[in-house]
């Protein structure tokens, strides 16, 4: 037990494998939150085309781009998406891993979240719809502030979800050229074959990551339901 | 390349199928043809037909509404009542035919029906206040929206107008459209206007609070008085009280009654034939998607005509 500290103490201070973990950890996190966002407002632009997309033939065509979309970026693996970007599509370019990783998981949740914002919109009685067009508003206006508040609200649980799969997912973005948490302890661990308190350290620090999102979640949901009740 | 052209006739054979079955859609652009709008009328419907899909919910209506009308529609479930109500500001899209309002078709793409609904209140059964925002918001939504959107509008024109203005003759100048109003401006009137309407129903102390708080009874008279803050020409009423409990449809049927009395037009879709019979200036009943018999209120409850409405009666009262 002791050999295990020592060799674990040794890689992660002495020779400095601590500051590729704090590396990850700050990459991690960028690339799980602003993948997020960028999923959010991708799933959000799909989803508001998809549930326009029957009343008008124009935005039909986006919509079915919309589906070609959510059908790729879901249809394949997160990993075959960042070697493809990696390797093909931003082959010559010279771009840094890290922005190429948020850019790839942006797009892998926007497939997804674009699934949540569509049940979320669907889930807004049409009443609201209804006596918002009957005051003279437009479809544009009435989605923008009657629709989408509300579908927001019944959204953020599964949004919060989907932050958590993300941040788990990843794990996998050491495969293109970027430091993260995973990567920063496999670097530890097979500096001397040492696995096992590298990997379940690894494995307590994604835990304490999703617990406090987990917490975060439940706050916001609770403030924005709060709201209602005054 | 391969896969294109195997799917290809797959597909042209569906839009041909596709087109075979949905016969009616063709029907829609042989319509009957616009006739002339009768001036006198606030609202005409002329050949009113809905079809959802094989079942025909409104058949062929004609009518004139004038101003100051108060009509009640009555009749079985399923006969179209609500439908019918719908069809009035475009909330369903009529298989067939056309309703004017003011003397514009309102079935004509080109009339901007969102104009148009600003001055066609309608009230649901549902009452359908916005949860998002408190009383206040709710009502003054609409009129600040559509009041800020009319300033960008006209600045925008006024901005066209000095460019234009640079080019022309000194005497040729055109005039820019004065701007009543600013923003601010708007949205006090706005609110001031909220205010004045809440107190009139009594729920003055109400403006802070979200509906969800709120009785049903509040949260209709509230949506009532959301559609008066756009000043309409006429109110759609679709069964204002069937979603109420007993005691709290009196309180609603009040506030409907005042505004009749003070000369509103309106129109309204009800199950209370006490009140249809007590407000309204005329009573049609609806079954099976057709105006059946219509006349004042003493003639439909005092002298029924037609077996249906004769059977109806005898149900409901």
């Amino acid at each position: 037990m002791q050999v295990m500290w020592d060799a674990f103490y040794d890689q992660f201070i002495t020779k400095g494998g601590y500051k590729n973990v704090l590396e990850g950890l700050r990459n991690t996190l960028i690339i799980a939150i602003l993948g997020l966002v960028i999923g959010i407002i991708i799933g959000t632009l799909v989803a508001c085309v998809q549930v326009a997309g029957k009343r008008n033939k124009v935005v039909r065509v986006f919509a079915a781009v919309g589906d070609v979309y959510t059908a790729v970026f879901r249809g394949t693996p997160i990993i075959v998406q960042l070697l493809i970007f990696h390797f093909i599509i931003f082959a010559g370019a010279d771009i840094d891993g890290l922005i190429e990783a948020v850019l790839v998981f942006g797009l892998n949740s926007g497939a997804y979240v674009s699934e949540i914002m569509r049940g979320g919109i669907l889930s807004v009685d049409i009443g609201q719809t209804e006596a918002g067009r009957t005051l003279g508003l437009s479809y544009a206006t009435t989605m923008l502030r009657i629709v989408f508040p509300q579908a927001i609200k019944n959204v953020v649980p599964t949004l919060g979800n989907e932050l958590i799969a993300l941040t788990k997912d990843t794990s996998v973005a050491g495969y293109v050229a970027t430091m993260d948490l995973t990567r920063a302890f496999r670097l530890i661990a097979t500096a001397n074959y040492e696995f096992i308190i590298p990997y379940l350290m690894l494995a307590l620090v994604y835990f304490v990551i999703i617990l406090i999102m987990t917490i975060v979640v439940r706050f916001v949901e609770r403030r924005m339901r709060k709201s209602e009740r005054r | 390349m391969k896969e294109d052209k195997s799917s290809l006739p797959i597909e042209t054979k569906e839009t041909v199928s596709d087109a075979g079955s949905v016969k009616p859609k063709f029907a829609k652009t042989e319509k009957t043809p616009v006739e002339p709008f009768d001036p006198e009328a606030l609202i005409e419907v002329q050949h009113l037909t809905k079809s959802f899909g094989e079942l025909t919910v409104l058949d062929d209506i004609s009518e004139k509404i004038r101003q100051g009308e108060k009509i009640a529609v009555i009749g079985p479930s399923g006969s179209g009542k609500s439908t019918f109500l719908r069809c009035l500001n475009m909330l369903e899209d009529p298989t067939d035919g056309y309703v004017f309002f003011e003397g514009n078709n309102l079935c004509d793409l080109r009339v901007d029906i969102n104009i148009q609904r600003r001055r066609m209140g309608m009230v649901f059964q549902q009452f359908n206040l916005f949860n998002n925002m408190n009383v206040l918001k709710n009502i003054t939504l609409a009129p600040v929206h559509i009041g800020l959107h009319e300033l960008r509008k006209t600045r925008r024109k006024n901005f066209f107008i000095k460019l234009g203005n640079l080019f022309r003759g000194k005497e040729k100048k055109e005039p820019l459209i004065p701007v009543t109003a600013d923003a601010k401006q708007i949205r006090k009137d706005a609110e001031e206007n909220a205010m004045r309407l809440l107190e009139r129903i009594g729920l003055a102390d109400k403006a802070g609070v979200y509906p969800s708080t709120l009785s049903g009874g509040q949260r209709q008279r509230i949506a009532i008085v959301r559609a008066l803050a756009m000043n309409p020409k006429v109110m759609l009423f679709d069964e204002p009280t069937s979603a109420l409990d007993p005691e709290m449809v009196g309180e609603v049927l009040e506030l409907i009654k005042e505004l009749a009395d003070e000369g509103m037009t309106m129109v309204i879709v009800t199950h209370e034939m006490g009140f249809a019979r007590e407000v309204a200036t005329r009573v049609m009943f609806m079954d099976g998607g057709k105006i059946v018999e219509q006349g004042p209120p003493s003639e439909i409850f005092g002298a029924p005509k037609n077996e249906r409405l004769k059977e109806f009666l005898s149900k409901v009262l």
